[in-house]
């Protein structure tokens, strides 16, 4: 049977298992987004928006859908995977269930905590309906497939005036206890009015085994909060992972959303902005480090719809061997938007002959006084400067090492957790195959 | 310590440098002049072992070593050293961090330990102030936003860390105003002595009145034509270079 005739199938089966309440708005919404996804299916190349990206071998695969048996793992096995020299608030999930032997939630002020209890506890009624999936919608049939099947993730609710005072880290594990599994984590996330909170997020997979991850992400980002959201995506080379993430913001927020993408089979990122008010800025800002057959993705939209906004939007990607990177930015500024300040720029490397990179930065601007600018480029290592480094005893490796380094600086240096940072720029050194002998 | 015999070279099916003889001793400053396209600064990139040249005839030696087969590291390890004309900018690596890899580097080459994080310290303060630099410079991207007189002076301050048997300053005076020039001639100044050499690749006398060439070499189409004491430098000043093509 194909995939998407046994998720359809299936979708029966998945709700009566969470004893359904058919009056229940959450069953309304699963019920039409399952409607959604049968019409549509999964994207093929022959959409616009998939041409460069192509699902048929993933889509192959015989997907377990639903857990069989609850899975543990002890903290030794996520430890590394965990930032775990700071305080923070962790929400892990073993095989797309909570575990919370390992996460450690909050109810005091914010609610820190996960999904399945929002969705089935009354009092969280009210906040279910008003947001969830309200920015997601139906906008894709593959976050239509998450919807439908909606059960577990983080469910984050900040109150106003609330700086959260640790991070948030959201992982998501599979054991590979399975050959195959499916896994559709959906993540809520409301920020109030002043808050500040920062989210870190990683997918991991602990086995040789494959793993296909859906994610959906909302994040509501109210007047004046300020949110920083970081997605590590270092999995292995039997993981794929479709994100998609909707920010929508009110007047005076700030989002910026870091993508660090050096590992994985497929790995595609949704990340959609919208705007809701004046004076709203927002981050986009990702680094691909690939390399054997590995491939991402980054579609990316902006639409500013009120005047005075601002989006910064930098990706870098570097690419070797035969892998394959994907960038997509799409900035629309409508007709109301004026005097919005829109950057994009867009820096590849390819490392050698193989490696592919296929750029589509997309600007629609129906206003005309605003300042937009974009840049792509596409190139190789400067052969001038690695000489000068050569020249000065550091060995070609090295030197190719903090060239590339270098030309992801800008992104890294827009990581603002301390730890954070040095995890990211050993992760960097590690897929660049060097140890430079500090810390950079 | 350097001696070249009959050098020829080329960048794609250009010939550059049409055979070129050279020795230079221990001790020994020597001034390369010449006009534009003359072969100067491909002269300094082969010795240092750039490879997009590739050198068609001709040796290079290197204490009686021939090191046509060494990469730039291993020249550099070697104690060659190049000061660039246009030194490259690597944003988030600091001068401190380059340099302490560099050196590293080298000792690991040479197979010595890593020096010692105090010794680091010490030195990298001791050599800044040398070239009277700022501290906070070395906390800086290396050549990242640096004036091009900031940018000569950081790589004779590499120079200064990594204490070459044979430094090759290419155009080091360019760009530099007066100040400038007198502190980076006086931090090589400060550099020499009996054991190591000096390479002055200029254009103009300027620079060879504060770093005193004992022997002045002008290149012309790839080939020394002419070389003299240093007086032939204040003749060049004089004359121009059309009476030596």
């Amino acid at each position: 049977m194909e995939l998407k005739d046994k998720l359809i199938a299936s979708f029966i089966a998945f709700e009566n298992k969470g004893s359904v309440d058919l009056d229940s708005a959450i069953h309304a919404i699963r019920t039409k987004a399952i409607q959604n996804f049968e019409e549509e299916g999964f994207p093929s190349k022959k959409d616009e928006e998939w041409k460069y990206t192509n699902l048929k071998s993933l889509l192959r695969q015989d997907y377990s859908l639903f857990n069989k048996k609850d899975n543990t793992v002890d903290y030794n096995t996520i430890k590394p995977y965990l930032i775990s020299d700071i305080d923070s608030y962790n929400l892990i999930f073993i095989d797309g269930v909570f575990n919370s032997f390992l996460s450690e939630t909050t109810h005091d002020e914010s609610d820190i905590c996960v999904l399945s209890a929002a969705l089935s506890k009354p009092k969280y009624n009210i906040l279910i309906d008003n947001y969830f999936n309200t920015i997601a919608g139906d906008k894709n049939s593959l976050s239509a497939l998450n919807t439908a099947f909606t059960k577990e993730g983080a469910y984050i609710n900040i109150p106003k005036n609330t700086i959260v005072s640790k991070p948030i880290q959201i992982l998501n594990f599979s054991t590979g206890n399975e050959k195959e599994v499916l896994l559709q984590p959906r993540n809520l996330i409301m920020v109030g009015e002043n808050s500040h909170v920062q989210i870190i997020e990683r997918h991991q997979n602990l086995s040789d085994n494959c793993t296909f991850t859906n994610a959906v992400t909302e994040i509501f980002v109210n007047k004046r909060a300020i949110v920083d959201y970081y997605k590590i995506q270092n999995d292995t080379d039997n993981s794929s992972l479709i994100d998609s993430t909707f920010v929508q913001q009110k007047q005076h927020s700030v989002a910026s959303v870091n993508t660090f993408s050096f590992g994985g089979k497929l790995t595609r990122n949704n990340l959609e902005f919208q705007h809701e008010g004046e004076r709203i800025t927002s981050n986009l800002n990702g680094i691909s480090i690939l390399k054997n057959s590995q491939h991402v993705d980054n579609h990316t939209l902006v639409e500013h719809k009120f005047p005075n906004c601002e989006s910064h939007e930098l990706y870098k990607g570097i690419y070797a061997d035969s892998s394959t990177g994907v960038f997509n930015g799409k900035v629309i500024v409508r007709r109301a938007a004026q005097k919005t300040n829109a950057f994009q720029q867009n820096n590849n490397i390819l490392m050698n002959d193989g490696a592919t990179i296929n750029a589509k930065p997309q600007l629609e601007i129906f206003a005309d006084d605003v300042k937009c600018s974009h840049g792509c480029t596409i190139g190789q290592l400067d052969e001038s400067a690695l000489f000068y480094m050569q020249s000065r005893g550091i060995p070609k490796k090295e030197a190719k090492a903090l060239l590339l380094y270098a030309f992801g600086n800008d992104v890294i240096e827009k990581i603002k957790i301390p730890q954070l940072k040095t995890i990211i720029t050993g992760l960097i050194a590690d897929k660049l195959g060097v140890n430079l002998g500090f810390d950079l | 310590m350097l001696k070249i015999e009959n050098l020829k070279a080329r960048i794609d099916d250009k010939e550059i440098l049409s055979g070129i003889n050279l020795e230079i001793k221990a001790g020994e400053v020597h001034a390369i002049m010449g006009p534009n396209g003359s072969g100067k600064s491909t002269l300094s990139a082969v010795i240092a072992g750039k490879e997009e040249y590739e050198v068609t005839d001709g040796t290079i030696f290197l204490n009686d070593e021939n090191i046509e087969d060494l990469s730039p590291e291993e020249r550099a390890h070697k104690g060659i050293f190049l000061s660039f004309q246009y030194p490259v900018e690597i944003p988030g690596v600091t001068v401190t961090n380059f340099i302490k890899t560099a050196i590293n580097e080298g000792r690991k080459a040479r197979g010595e330990k890593e020096l010692p994080a105090k010794d680091m310290l010490k030195l990298i303060r001791e050599k800044a102030d040398l070239l009277e630099m700022d501290r906070k410079f070395l906390s800086r991207s290396l050549n990242q936003g640096f004036s091009g007189g900031e940018k000569k002076r950081n790589e004779i301050f590499q120079m200064a860390m990594l204490e070459p048997k044979l430094a090759i300053l290419d155009e080091t005076d360019s760009g530099l105003d007066i100040d400038a020039l007198k502190i980076v001639a006086n931090g090589v100044n400060k550099l020499r002595n009996k054991d190591n050499a000096v390479i002055v690749i200029t254009h103009y006398q300027r620079l060879l009145d504060y770093i005193v060439p004992d022997f002045v070499h002008v290149l012309h189409n790839g080939k020394i034509v002419k070389s003299g004491g240093k007086e032939l430098a204040l003749e060049l000043e004089a004359k121009g270079y059309d009476w030596l093509k």
